[in-house]
């Protein structure tokens, strides 16, 4: 077994820790480990630490503590030069004075890479992101999206076997960005290159990536499965930062069974399924997904809770109904429904009575 | 720029002054560097327009300052002693200047504003100054040298004056370079270690073609300090390093000679190409970094 772990494990971060200022610790010990071939991103907030671990990876900043170990090897002496990792910038980094070829001559020059076998490679790598027509034009002379292109092509030329993205599509329009998403997760699999990816935007988290690191206060909140990640949340931080999400504030009657009767601040009481609480009285934020939430009893548990809801708000989406209610005292809370033939479309000020399965119902911390 | 129509007594005032304060502020700036090219061409030996200048008659008109100013050998020891210190002056200003910047346009260097402050103090203190000081301190370090080190008296004077006006020039360099670094994207040093490129290769191949344009403008300002200075040659030099504007000062006091007008015109001229060749790069410059994004 250890055997194996120690051949899967390409890229390692073990204990580490960094700090700027030698007080406030930006990243507080954090443990990672990807298998070659996978695909992480790094998800967060601004300050959130993704950014730092990206950086110590690919060597720009140090570790204060810990270690990051690349194949095994140990990689905090290595400077940036000598490790060999891809990267792709958010502002493209492509140098100005040089044509898209040199830009992508550049890592196999500095490689001793013949020219012939060079002039091969920069084909084959603007072939694979459909710019082999721009080889002799400045990076200036391109839109936002063939810039990254090229970026990210320049990246992959020189065939690194680790490839980092600091917010790559940042600065681009949704389409655009929706494209290359699609684009570099196609690359990464057919070249099998490990990637780390680093976004705040979770939507491109859960599309593009094999496993999610969720990044809050310079530690991994949850490292998982998109689906998982997204329907599992293991606190109220990653419930409240993927997707949308209703929470409601109670405390613990009593937890048995696997199920967790909760009494919420309003009085009533629901069933929801423990995570991270285990104590009677403890206070609790249960988070239940907007799409989760049911409209029609007669599809739930027969001795299901309800609760009592009045319409606020109903907005018309095109393919999905977004309805504010108000729950147990707030008036925040949303549902979705999907716009089908048959569904309801309820109007402000109706009284309705919702439920839901007790697993979507989760029990986090307060 | 035409008038609006409703513009008022008072606009249509400002209007035209505006422009007659703009053509006085050029014929003041330009009309005294102006009046020398003609006076240049002189065919007497005199300081005045003389009166077959006036009437345009080719009599009043010779090239002989010009020729007097190539053949004569007191000028050509002087244009070779601008010669060989200009430009060796401007490379050491270049130098120190280009890694000076870079050094401070790091964000961990501490003391930046003291440091800055006093590499290009030589630009705010008045020269006499500064000339004044470096002529005790280039004395003894030169009498060091040839004591201690052996060097030829002559060998000595060169050095002096050159590292001099290397200090004139490195402010013009920092400060050039600093701005162009202003606008330099950090994330293409990044780019550039991550593709596996070492930093001295990083430097030569990325960093310099970048910010060459602020390079080269501080060089041809540092070249253009040492090539006109006369105050510190003055001082820190002897009689065997007298540079151009030097031997125009002494033509001036001694002997009222237009061949010293012959050579202000040429200087004018040289001067004039050499800020036309940092213009274009300036624009040049923009251009690459006007257009490339963030």
């Amino acid at each position: 077994m250890a055997n194996t772990k120690t051949k899967n494990a390409f890229v390692e971060f073990e204990r580490v820790q960094k700090s700027y200022d030698g007080e406030t610790l930006v990243v507080k010990d954090l443990n990672l480990t990807l298998s070659q071939g996978e695909f992480l991103t790094m998800l967060g907030p601004s300050g959130s630490g993704k950014t730092t671990c990206l950086m110590m990876l690919a060597g720009f900043e140090t570790a204060t503590h810990g270690d990051i170990r690349l194949d095994g090897v140990s990689i905090n002496n290595i400077p940036p030069h000598k490790r060999g990792i891809g990267m792709v910038f958010q502002n493209y980094a492509l140098f100005p004075h040089m044509t898209v070829a040199e830009n992508l001559s550049f890592p196999l020059e500095v490689r001793k890479i013949g020219k012939s076998d060079r002039e091969q490679k920069i084909m084959r790598a603007l072939g694979m992101v459909q710019m082999q027509d721009f080889a002799s034009r400045r990076p200036t002379q391109l839109s936002g999206g063939q810039q990254q292109r090229i970026a990210l092509a320049r990246a992959l030329v020189f065939e690194p076997e680790l490839v980092l993205m600091d917010e790559p599509l940042g600065a681009l329009d949704k389409q655009l960005r929706e494209t290359l998403q699609f684009e570099i997760t196609r690359l990464a699999h057919e070249l099998g290159i490990t990637t780390v990816y680093v976004t705040h935007d979770q939507t491109e988290a859960l599309t593009m990536s094999d496993r999610v690191a969720v990044f809050d206060d310079g530690r991994i909140q949850q490292l998982d499965s998109p689906d998982k990640l997204y329907e599992e949340p293991q606190n109220s931080f990653v419930a409240q930062f993927i997707g949308e999400n209703n929470t409601l504030d109670g405390v613990i009657k009593e937890i048995n069974d696997g199920v967790a009767l909760v009494q919420l601040d309003g009085g009533d009481i629901i069933d929801a399924k423990p995570v991270n609480v285990t104590k009677t009285g403890e206070r609790t934020r249960v988070s239940i997904r907007p799409e989760r939430v049911e409209m029609d009893p007669g599809r739930l548990k027969p001795d299901a809770h309800t609760l009592k809801a009045e319409v606020m708000e109903f907005v018309y989406m095109g393919d999905l109904f977004r309805t504010r209610l108000r729950v147990a005292g707030i008036d925040d809370f949303i549902i979705k429904t999907r716009n089908a033939p048959d569904q309801i479309r309820l109007k402000p000020g109706e009284q309705i009575e919702i439920g839901w399965m007790t697993e979507d119902c989760r029990a986090l911390d307060a | 720029m035409a008038l609006p129509p409703y513009a008022t007594f008072g606009q249509r005032v400002w209007h035209y002054s505006f422009r007659v304060i703009c053509a006085l502020i050029f014929i003041f700036l330009i009309a005294p560097i102006i009046v020398v090219m003609p006076l240049s061409f002189n065919a007497q030996d005199f300081f005045t327009f003389t009166p077959e200048m006036l009437r345009f008659d080719l009599d009043g008109y010779s090239l002989k300052h010009y020729d007097d100013f190539f053949t004569n050998n007191e000028w050509q020891r002087s244009l070779k002693n601008s010669l060989i210190i200009a430009p060796i002056a401007t490379i050491i200003s270049v130098s120190l200047g280009t890694l000076a910047a870079i050094g401070l346009s790091q964000s961990h260097v501490p003391f930046k504003g003291t440091i800055m402050a006093i590499l290009i103090s030589p630009m705010i203190v008045p020269l006499i100054i500064s000339a004044t000081g470096m002529f005790f301190f280039y004395s003894s370090l030169g009498n060091w040298m040839e004591n201690n080190l052996g060097l030829d008296k002559n060998f000595v004077g060169y050095i002096k004056v050159i590292l001099a006006h290397a200090v004139l020039g490195i402010p013009f360099v920092i400060i050039t370079v600093t701005a162009t670094l202003v606008g330099f994207d950090k994330s293409l040093t990044r780019a550039a270690a991550n593709m596996g490129a070492n930093p001295v290769t990083t430097f030569f191949r990325v960093q310099m073609p970048l910010i060459l344009p602020g390079v080269i403008s501080g060089g041809l300002f540092a070249f253009i300090t040492s090539f006109d200075e006369v105050v510190v040659v003055l001082f820190v030099g002897s009689a065997g390093q007298k540079t151009l504007p030097w031997q125009m000062f002494t033509g001036l006091r001694e002997q009222i000679s237009p061949t010293i007008l012959a050579v202000a015109t040429l200087l004018v001229v040289i001067s004039i190409s050499l800020l036309t060749v940092v213009e274009l790069l300036r624009r040049r410059s923009e251009k690459l970094r006007g257009m490339s994004p963030g």
